[in-house]
């Protein structure tokens, strides 16, 4: 079930969220929108879902126009990040919602509600409330609901802005094997770039309501097509109009007639690698990131004299 | 209050005023009601005209209680959903019966819906008599127990979000239908508690009643118009026993208002 | 940023017209309800034209009965300002058994006719008070059947306030060498001004309206207890609706000033707030 955007438009009053935006979602796909805040990442999903109505452009869905469709008609499933959870219902009665209401028989919604509860592994906790779950259980949970009623497209609004890091980077690595399983198209809002590029096949990068590039997670790290692609998902330094990427950044002991003289102004030690920022002669200033092995092998230290030579450089059309 | 020292005069004061002026009086009442013996009072509150005010009061009650309730939650949802101009206008309407004296109430609903009065005679050829009968007593209870069930509602609305109903149109259930399996069991305790306090202004309202009723005994008496008729009569066994019955109620509410501040979380 | 995407987002029923459905219901039966009736009182108000309003509106038994009432509203909220400001600490920061009980009897003015109020009043302090005070049919009954209805409104305006208030800043004042009064003085008050002030208007609002309790315990002598409402009641008993509606409109003005003043207080404090 391919989702294709055409010319998309949504003002708030004086403030664009959406700027002619096309985007094609291809079927089966696990997608990303990645941007910073007010990128417009959330309106898009939402108005691929029928909550937000484009003032200008089509949606559409499998092949049909979906764009005058209301959300109960089209099929989607959506994942809240505050999980929206039916705090008056039961775990069981979440889940079984959306077949209640699609009237399936009672047998049915009982088998249904407990496979999914299994898959996303929940099980016995189907007569808890949800305030007696934690913000995980909560998020797969509402998972669980929306998957209930089959949709041929499941959007997720920043499903793990709520949770703290350790249990977002175990629901990242779930939602991806969880794709794996179930194969329904699905998108993810996110402006965790790390998140992007660890869970999702494609990438479409905003902002200020505009896609800025699309392609996959190794794609937009290697070939950026401008300076704010390249800036947001991943780490850049600059020299001049060149921007690259600290880890381009070949340091060695002795001059060999491309490199520049620079001082190591301050070793920053980030686990297994290590950040050094650098002093050029002219003052401009550099980031140079190496594993822990490199730096030792160059025996860096504050205030020692290095020559630089970037390995790979960007340069981008203003 | 760390203070141990200034702590007592405090209190003395404190209680001895809220004693002076809430709860020895209503003793007295207790107290004077009984002074010849339960019979008497059971007689006074079991007259005829005492037992078709009291029913009549209910009658009102549930009949202005619902109205005010359908409205009080249309009216939040206006108010904490939708943007349009004249809102703040609206907010500062709904206000207004809080602050309006009920005999002004009274006059106004004459007014209008009296014989002479702006839409009285078109409503009393098609027969319907608002004045002096109860469509009349229904109206100005409604009116003055219009804002509790709204401003009861809004803050837990408001606090409730639309993101549960976003998720149930999502899963397929119809906008009505969202509204009332989900937001409607979300905000249920500021819809009681709201319930309660327009129940307790409703069965209490004297001023606009007593204008719009013609207080004709035995018809158009409300419970608290009652108690007024027999003070005036000299029978004060029969005001205060039809006060009794009044205290009780409002104790009853007191309680329920206690309970359900707690299930708020007030 | 989602905080304000969220505030922009506009949720109505999601159906069709629905939502202008919504808005006319609601509109229709508050105009039905409050707003006609209201204008018909300042419509009937000039309807004999403005030389006739006047006169009714100074005609001297008029007069007294609003100066009487906005006398006694006035001197009521202030005593509720200070009585109201020591039930709400006493209720915050004091321990004592039953102090739950005494805190849900604070609500007991808003459950209780004011009819029965009255009577109850009367039963004690009236004719044959078994305690030997008798203030029926004087002004001072005035006060007191008013200092009844309008107890809840200061002491729960305040109350709030006060839990959420945290010691630390009088504990440094205390530290400072501040006794309780300064520290109540220039700490909590500051601190509870709003809210009293929002919590003295309402009373006064509420005041200036009262009919139930008053009716009875004052006596209703005229140019000596008998207060606006009272005097409004008589007008329209004697069939003198303009009459009525012209001090009706002198006590809606007043009741509309108030209200705003309020509204003026709220968002100052919401301002404060941010």
């Amino acid at each position: 079930m391919s989702i294709l955007v055409r010319h998309a438009t949504r003002r708030f009053g004086n403030f664009t969220a959406l700027d002619d935006v096309s985007v094609e979602i291809p079927s089966g796909s696990l997608t990303a929108l990645l941007g910073p805040s007010g990128s417009g990442k959330s309106t898009l999903l939402r108005v691929i879902a029928g909550l937000e109505r484009p003032d200008a452009g089509t949606v559409e869905i499998d092949g049909r126009d979906a764009t005058g469709l209301p959300p109960q008609r089209r099929g989607v499933g959506f994942v809240f990040q505050h999980y929206a959870a039916f705090k008056h219902m039961t775990v069981r009665e979440n889940v079984a919602f959306g077949l209640k209401v699609a009237r399936r028989p009672k047998a049915e919604i009982r088998a249904r509600v407990e496979e999914l509860l299994e898959l996303v592994q929940l099980p016995g906790l189907a007569e808890r409330y949800p305030s007696q779950l934690s913000g995980g259980q909560r998020q797969r949970m509402a998972l669980a609901r929306s998957l209930a009623v089959q949709p041929s497209v499941l959007l997720l609004d920043e499903p793990f802005g709520a949770l703290d890091a350790r249990v977002r980077k175990e629901l990242r690595a779930w939602l991806r094997h969880l794709h794996d399983e179930v194969h329904v198209t699905t998108v993810f809002v996110t402006h965790d770039q790390e998140e992007a590029m660890e869970v999702a096949d494609r990438i479409v990068v905003m902002n200020h309501g505009q896609v800025e590039q699309v392609g996959g997670p190794r794609d937009l790290y290697e070939h950026p097509e401008n300076a704010f692609v390249m800036g947001f998902v991943g780490p850049v330094t600059r020299l001049g109009e060149l921007f690259i990427r600290p880890h381009d950044v070949e340091l060695r002991l002795e001059p060999n007639g491309t490199t520049s003289e620079a001082m190591v102004e301050r070793l920053v030690h980030l686990g297994f690698e290590v950040r050094a920022d650098l002093v050029l002669h002219d003052g401009q200033r550099l980031q140079a990131q190496l594993s822990r092995e490199e730096a030792e092998a160059l025996e860096l230290h504050q205030g020692q004299i290095v020559f630089v030579r970037p390995s790979r450089t960007r340069q981008f059309a203003s | 209050m760390r203070n141990s020292g200034g702590r007592y005069p405090l209190r003395v004061l404190a209680l001895g005023y809220l004693g002076a002026v809430l709860l020895v009086p209503v003793g007295a009442v207790i107290w004077r009601a009984f002074g010849d013996g339960v019979a008497p009072v059971w007689q006074a509150v079991t007259t005829p005209d005492a037992l078709h005010a009291f029913w009549l009061s209910l009658l009102i009650a549930a009949i202005a209680v619902p109205l005010n309730t359908l409205f009080g939650v249309a009216c939040a949802v206006v108010l904490v959903r939708h943007r349009f101009p004249g809102r703040r206008l609206l907010d500062a309407v709904i206000d207004l019966p809080f602050a309006i004296s009920p005999v002004v109430i009274g006059l106004a609903l004459i007014l209008v819906y009296g014989q002479a009065g702006w839409m009285g005679g078109w409503l009393a050829e098609r027969g319907i008599q608002v004045i002096f009968s109860l469509p009349g007593m229904v109206m100005a209870t409604v009116f003055v127990s219009l804002p509790y069930v709204v401003r009861e509602v809004v803050p837990v609305l408001r606090e409730v979000g639309t993101e549960q109903e976003e998720a149930a149109w999502t899963l397929g259930a119809s906008p009505l239908r969202s509204f009332l399996q989900v937001t409607l069991p979300a905000i249920r305790w500021g819809v009681a508690y709201g319930v309660v306090l327009t129940t307790a202004r409703a069965l209490g309202e004297f001023g606009a009643v007593t204008i719009v009723s013609g207080r004709l005994a035995g018809q158009t008496e409300t419970l608290t118009l009652y108690v007024e008729n027999r003070f005036e009569a000299f029978d004060l066994t029969g005001a205060y026993a039809a006060s009794l019955t009044l205290a009780v109620l409002a104790l009853l509410v007191l309680l329920a208002m206690t309970r359900l501040q707690r299930k708020e979380g007030h | 940023m989602a905080a304000s995407a969220v505030s922009r987002r506009r949720v109505g029923l999601g159906v069709r017209g629905g939502d202008a459905l919504l808005r006319g219901t609601v509109t229709l039966y508050l105009s039905l309800i409050v707003v006609l009736p209201l204008t018909a009182v300042v419509w009937r108000s000039s309807q004999d034209g403005w030389a006739a309003f006047w006169r009714a509106a100074t005609q001297p038994q008029a007069v007294a009965a609003l100066r009487l009432t906005f006398t006694v509203a006035l001197v009521v909220a202030a005593v509720n300002v200070v009585m109201g400001t020591v039930i709400a600490w006493v209720l915050v920061r004091d321990e004592f058994p039953g102090k739950r009980v005494v805190n849900s009897l604070i609500d007991l003015p808003f459950a209780l006719p004011t009819i029965v109020a009255g009577i109850t009043l009367l039963a004690l302090y009236g004719n044959s008070s078994p305690v030997g005070i008798n203030i029926g049919y004087t002004r001072p009954g005035v006060v007191l059947a008013l200092a009844f209805v309008t107890l809840p409104f200061v002491v729960r305006s305040v109350q709030p306030v006060l839990m959420t208030m945290e010691p630390d800043m009088e504990e440094a004042a205390r530290c400072l060498g501040a006794g309780p009064v300064t520290s109540f003085r220039r700490i909590v008050l500051p601190t509870i001004a709003p809210a009293l002030l929002a919590g003295a208007a309402l009373a006064f609002a509420r005041a200036v309206g009262e009919f139930g309790s008053v009716v009875i315990l004052s006596g209703n002598i005229p140019y000596r207890t008998e207060v606006a409402s009272v005097h409004v009641f008589s007008l329209v008993e004697n069939d003198d609706t303009g009459g009525a509606a012209a001090v009706s409109v002198v006590l809606l003005a007043a009741s509309v000033l108030v209200l705003a003043g309020l509204n003026l207080i709220q968002r100052r404090r919401t301002r404060h707030a941010e």
